[in-house]
């Protein structure tokens, strides 16, 4: 069993490296997206140093709804689902190995540019860690929470649209500790108490996550 | 213990799932629900608007609490029947189940945003703003988005079967995540203003004031039971509808 999901890892993450559009194109929409806030804020360093952590969480999460569809819709398309769903494998399990290898391929990639982009926007420097912390701890939560979304519209065509309107309620917790985190500088301990709670967060969603997509997947493939 | 003679939980419980039974019943129950809608709600109307005073400190503006604190308390309870029927349809297979979370969410959202509405009504001469980033105001707004989204996935899956079982899905999932939701949301606020002035509900609310608040409670109750009916109804002859198209080969 044990082989069997990390060859499934292996799987995936090959294949969103090999054919690309995965990742990369996740990493450039959040450029992207980052380039375009200031040019519409304007280029005031002072409040753009001050909107930073939540300019770059709120491009994070867009980022990460962009690739929702790539989770299962190939898998469904051509029947690979089908198999795995009949393996000796749980779906459940099934279902995060494709969610760790899709955090893989798009959460750590966006972590690691974010502080990037966090230059770029005058992130203050104390701010930095706490910060990419938070997105270490926050990302896999969007990943978990987003194949919920991905598994209900695998079965419709072009449901990525669908899929983040049904995701983006889910990841306003993420989002509020997040940002918190990095800027609840103010009170003592603010900053542990909101890291804490993004743990908690993502914690609920490794429950809530795989169990819900696996049990979409089903009533997707049985009809 | 004869297991023939008294019937099982179960077998009770089945004996309602019969869409038949069901819409007989509803036939007989519609009409004096819409009855009662009517009395409770213009009785409620004639409390609020002639006979109770107006707030010392809101004056007559206060009269749009009448109408937008049942509308808040309704698209709360649309959720919970939402979500409800859904543990229902996804544990049982109630075959009504389906039909009643489907029916339930687009009445909900309707309170929902009527609710906004009013609340916004209301909000412009008490606190000079349309809107204000408040922690029940911003967790009402993603209630109408959660609410959207669900009646989104019932439009998008053509097939009831399939649309149904996605659709109790998110309403479990969203039901789990309100409350962590919510919370974050009152703490995203306590961080940002404290000790927010807008929290002035007052006290305790007058008497002659709290008649005609629970009469409009009660009456839009009545009103999400009687358009629950309808609309049920109104599904369950669209599946018959579609099941003979089916059959006739015209889909």
């Amino acid at each position: 069993m044990k082989r069997a999901f990390f060859s499934l890892v292996r799987r995936d993450v090959a294949l969103a490296v090999q054919i690309g559009g995965g990742g990369g194109m996740a990493v450039f929409f959040f450029f992207v997206t980052v380039t375009l806030m200031p040019l519409g804020i304007g280029p005031n360093l002072n409040l753009l140093g001050q909107i930073a952590p939540g300019l770059l969480w709120v491009a994070l999460l867009l980022s990460s709804l962009l690739t929702l569809d790539r989770l299962f819709q190939a898998d469904f398309e051509d029947g690979t689902l089908d198999v795995l769903s009949m393996g000796s494998l749980p779906l459940e399990l099934a279902v995060v190995a494709k969610i760790l290898s899709h955090w893989l391929t798009t959460g750590l990639p966006l972590v690691i540019a974010a502080p990037i982009l966090g230059l770029l926007l005058n992130l203050e420097e104390h701010q930095f860690m706490p910060l990419v912390l938070a997105m270490l701890i926050g990302s896999p939560a969007l990943s978990l929470m987003g194949a919920i979304g991905a598994a209900l519209t695998v079965s419709v065509r072009r449901g990525g649209l669908l899929a983040s309107l049904l995701v983006m309620p889910f990841y306003i917790p993420v989002l509020i500790f997040g940002v918190a985190t990095a800027s609840a500088g103010a009170m003592p301990g603010a900053t542990a108490q909101a890291t804490a709670l993004l743990g908690a967060v993502t914690l609920v969603s490794i429950v809530v996550g795989p169990w819900a997509s696996a049990a979409a997947l089903r009533a997707n493939l049985k009809a | 213990m004869n297991p023939m003679s008294s019937p099982t939980f179960t077998q009770r419980f089945h004996a309602f799932a019969n869409p038949a039974r069901f819409m007989g019943l509803s036939d007989r129950l519609i009409a004096p629900c819409a009855v009662v809608t009517a009395l409770l709600i213009s009785a409620g109307f004639w409390f609020a608007l002639v006979n109770s005073p107006a707030d010392y400190q809101q004056g007559e503006s206060v009269r749009i609490m009448y109408v937008h604190v049942p509308s808040a308390w309704l698209g709360m309870m649309g959720y919970m029947v939402m979500a409800g029927a859904s543990i229902v349809a996804l544990v049982l297979r109630h075959p009504l189940a389906d039909v009643a979370a489907k029916s339930a969410a687009p009445i909900g959202a309707a309170f929902c945003f009527l609710a906004l509405v009013t609340g916004s009504l209301w909000g412009k001469p008490m606190w000079g703003t349309w809107w204000v980033w408040d922690a029940r105001l911003t967790s009402m707004l993603i209630l109408l988005f959660l609410y959207f989204g669900y009646i989104a996935l019932w439009a998008t899956i053509e097939e009831p079967q399939r649309a149904g079982r996605a659709a109790a899905i998110l309403a479990l999932v969203g039901s789990i995540n309100v409350p962590i939701v919510h919370y974050s949301v009152v703490w995203w606020n306590t961080l940002h203003q404290p000790a927010s002035v807008f929290r002035a509900d007052g006290p305790t609310i007058a008497p002659e004031m709290l008649l005609p608040l629970m009469l409009m409670a009660l009456g839009f109750t009545f009103f999400f039971v009687t358009l629950l009916m309808l609309r049920m109804r109104a599904e369950i002859l669209r599946r018959r509808v579609r099941v003979l198209q089916l059959a006739l080969g015209e889909v």
